[in-house]
């Protein structure tokens, strides 16, 4: 929701990446303030997952210029898991199987590192037991899960209710959701946004990286932006998600380039 | 540890050597002669000395092992000094003049402080009274009938005991360094668990030589009779140095009708340092043999020091029904070369044998499984099962695995299961992304792999393992 004179909690100015020489990121604009939800819908390939996993700080992408503030501080300042203690949360396109650790015993160690990190206590296996079990039921998911290593044979859309989970413990400043929806199937959609929409509140943001408009029809966005070419080249309301899914995304390209030329 | 284990570390050897004689190191190089000094200088008995000469005698027949996965120059074996007196490590008077990088490695450990002091060499006397503790172990031990001392205490107050098994279970001519080692052994520890005991608590070689450089050639003999039990321990997660750069340790056990032997190590000799220079060379040979009925061995080791080791605990299933066991995590890194793992070899009938093994490489170190599992053709229903899995971490580590199966005995069953995985970059951001930073990541994964060895550890060994672990890998990550 837009809340008037809210705190920005991501300002994105004229940031550009490279991958191994490649340039991805070409003078990306963003800003997200509180309480709001962001959706960035793009062509494959246009730099959407890259963006996510700069701002969680990835070591395989390399900023060569603009700025990232988070909370006021410069992001880049932060190491990966100080990103993440600070509240920068990604619920990964691709969550990486971690076999032999054990996914509660996993969970708890985040949990707490980044309870402990905010000053607050920790729980002790048990207290954490209730508490997770609490937090899956939200999710409609098994505890069953809690017994296999992290992401270990769960299957696409298991994968994902894991990383909502981990959002919904680590109640995230930022919330970076990258294709969450992709791999769930129409009831898991509908309990997995349900369960987004119960962690949105008026303190933090949420940015959806989305390809279709289903997962807005739960979780409705405040902006739309596409991305084109490692650039947001395009930002509306909700009705734009609307119209790239009937339109498609080439006439946005289109327009900005016209756009582009007129200024030129 | 606690405090019993570590006032016990600077009890003195009652059957010392170190006063009763004149001169204190052999001359370089072996010979007939410089065997006979040894045995004269411990006040051996004469089959002592013949068995220390016919080894000798095979030994020199030998050629060294050229199979192993490792790489090392020749060793000059005219080069060693094969006996001195064992020198107490020098007492230091306080923390302040230990070397640092010690302290920061128990730091890491998290060795609590006491512990330290001794390990590092600092006289503890004045924070226990060593003596009165030491006794009351000793004593304990004695109430049941444990004998647990030296080798050469044992040579001298049990010679019917040592003599009856002795290179039993690892004949001199086994191999190039048992035959070495049985010419020239000048200590080790010795246990005897009579018949029906079930020891009391874990036996651990941290009783005994810690305050001492380990000798180059230790002897160690364990024997369980008939129905007795046993938890040995053997080296500790602090780190060891040697002068001496070539150990060739042999290492018996014997298990009677219904005895049950288990047999726990963490090896962390001095690796040499990030570029491969020094380190010991640790070629070990150690067999069980499950001689009675319904008996067990079971091996578990946490390797993770040495430049090179060279070592397959091996069990011989003789009784019926015996069962052998051998759970290892082997650790190398930066240009450490390990070539490890295990023989079982079934020879009673419906003998079980369960093998597995976990190799974690880093850096530009190599990291060999080799295993053998070998059933005679009179041991029907025997069964292995074996489990060999590799871990690398980075790109310039090599893991390989050797398992060599041979059957003569068609009702056997033998299964083989193995697995490479990797510590990767998107793992450990995973962790990050959750606030969880890379030591702390590392530490899990590596749990995690190792969690089916880990457990077969006592729990104090078991924690400090693991800490030991992550210790090893730092840095080797991202
Ligand atoms: N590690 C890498 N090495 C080489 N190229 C990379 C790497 N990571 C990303 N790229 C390239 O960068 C471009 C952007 O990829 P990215 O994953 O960010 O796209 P995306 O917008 O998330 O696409 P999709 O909608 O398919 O998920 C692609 O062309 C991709 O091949
Ligand atoms: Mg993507």
């Amino acid at each position: 929701m837009i809340y008037p004179d809210s705190k920005i909690v991501l300002e994105v100015r004229g940031l550009c990446a490279t991958v191994n020489g490649t340039e991805i990121l070409k003078g990306l604009d963003l800003t997200v303030r509180r309480g709001e939800v962001h959706a960035i819908m793009g062509p494959n390939g246009s730099g959407k997952s890259t963006f996510s996993k700069i701002l969680a700080g990835h070591s395989a992408y390399e900023v060569t210029g603009g700025s990232v503030m988070f909370e006021g501080q410069n992001l880049f300042d932060l190491a990966p898991e100080e990103r993440a203690r600070a509240g920068v949360f990604l619920a990964f396109q691709y969550p990486i199987e971690i076999p032999g650790v054990i996914n509660s015993q996993f969970l708890r160690l985040t949990y707490n590192t980044v309870q402990t990190h905010r000053g607050k206590e920790e729980l002790d296996p048990l207290e954490f037991d209730d508490y997770v079990r609490e937090k899956m039921k939200l999710l409609e998911m098994s505890p069953d899960f809690l017994e296999r290593s992290v992401n270990e044979g769960f299957s696409g859309g298991e994968k994902k209710r894991n990383e909502i989970l981990q959002m919904a413990m680590l109640d995230p400043r930022l919330a970076i959701l990258d294709e969450t929806d992709s791999g769930l199937d129409i009831d898991a959609l509908r309990i997995v946004a349900n369960g987004v929409n119960q962690l949105a509140n008026k303190d933090n943001a949420i940015v959806l990286v989305t390809h279709y408009q289903r997962l807005l029809n739960y979780i409705v966005p405040d902006y739309v932006h596409v991305m084109e070419a490692g650039r947001i080249i395009k930002t509306g309301g909700k009705e734009l998600a609307l119209e790239l899914e009937s339109r498609g995304y080439d006439w946005v390209g289109v327009e900005h380039k016209a756009v582009a030329g007129a200024v030129a | 540890m606690s405090a019993t284990l570590q006032n016990l570390v600077n009890q003195p050897y009652k059957h010392g050597f170190v006063t009763s004689i004149e001169s204190d190191v052999a001359p370089k190089g072996l010979n007939a002669d410089t065997i006979r000094m040894i045995s004269t200088k411990k006040k051996e008995p004469e089959w002592l000395l013949e068995f220390r000469l016919k080894s000798y005698e095979a030994w020199l027949k030998m050629e060294e092992p050229v199979w192993p996965n490792v790489h090392y120059p020749k060793i000059d074996f005219q080069a060693i000094s094969y006996y001195s007196a064992p020198k107490q490590k020098p007492k230091l008077k306080s923390m302040d003049e230990v070397d640092p990088e010690l302290l920061r490695t128990f730091e890491k450990l998290g060795v609590p402080l006491h512990e330290r002091m001794a390990l590092a060499g600092v006289a503890v006397d004045v924070i226990f009274d060593s003596v009165s503790v030491a006794t009351t172990y000793k004593d304990k031990l004695a109430e049941v009938g444990i004998i647990f001392c030296s080798m050469s205490e044992a040579v001298h107050d049990h010679p019917e005991l040592v003599q009856k098994y002795l290179g039993t279970v690892i004949p001199p001519s086994d191999n190039f360094y048992a035959a070495l080692n049985s010419a020239v052994f000048t200590d080790g520890s010795f246990c005897y668990i009579p018949k029906g005991v079930k020891c009391p608590m874990d036996l651990s070689t941290y009783f005994r030589i810690n305050t001492e450089e380990s000798g180059q050639f230790e002897r160690t003999l364990i024997v369980a009779e008939e129905g007795a039990s046993v938890s040995y321990l053997e080296g500790c997660t602090a780190p060891a140095f040697s002068s001496n750069q070539l150990h060739a340790a042999v290492v018996e056990l014997v298990a009677l009708d219904n005895a049950d032997i288990k047999y726990s190590t963490v090896q962390n000799w001095y690796a040499g340092d990030e570029k491969g220079v020094g380190g010991i060379y640790n070629f070990v040979t150690k067999r069980g043999l499950a001689k009675g009925v319904n008996s067990r061995i079971s091996w578990t080791q946490v390797e993770t020091g040495s430049a090179i080791t060279w070592k397959y605990p091996s069990c011989v299933l003789l009784g019926d029904n015996s069962v052998g066991e051998f759970y290892s995590v082997a650790v190398t890194n930066h240009y450490q070369q390990a070539d490890t793992g295990t023989k079982m070899i079934h020879v009673g009938k419906n003998t079980r044998s369960t093998i597995v093994s976990k190799g974690i490489s880093a850096g530009h170190s190599n990291n060999s499984y080799r295993g053998l599992v070998k059933v005679a053709p009179g041991a029907t229903g025997a069964r292995n099962y074996s489990q060999c899995d590799s871990m690398l971490v980075g790109q310039n580590s090599g893991a390989h695995t050797f398992p060599y199966i041979q059957v003569a005995n068609n009702s056997s069953q033998i299964e083989h299961e193995a697995s490479t995985s990797k510590i990767g970059e998107d793992q450990l951001f995973y962790f990050a992304q959750r606030g969880i930073d890379a030591e702390a990541a590392v530490s899990m994964i590596i749990n995690g792999f190792c969690k089916d060895v880990f457990q077969q550890l006592p729990m104090e060994f078991a924690v400090e393992a693991t800490a030991l672990l992550s210790f090893k890998l730092e840095g080797s990550v991202g």
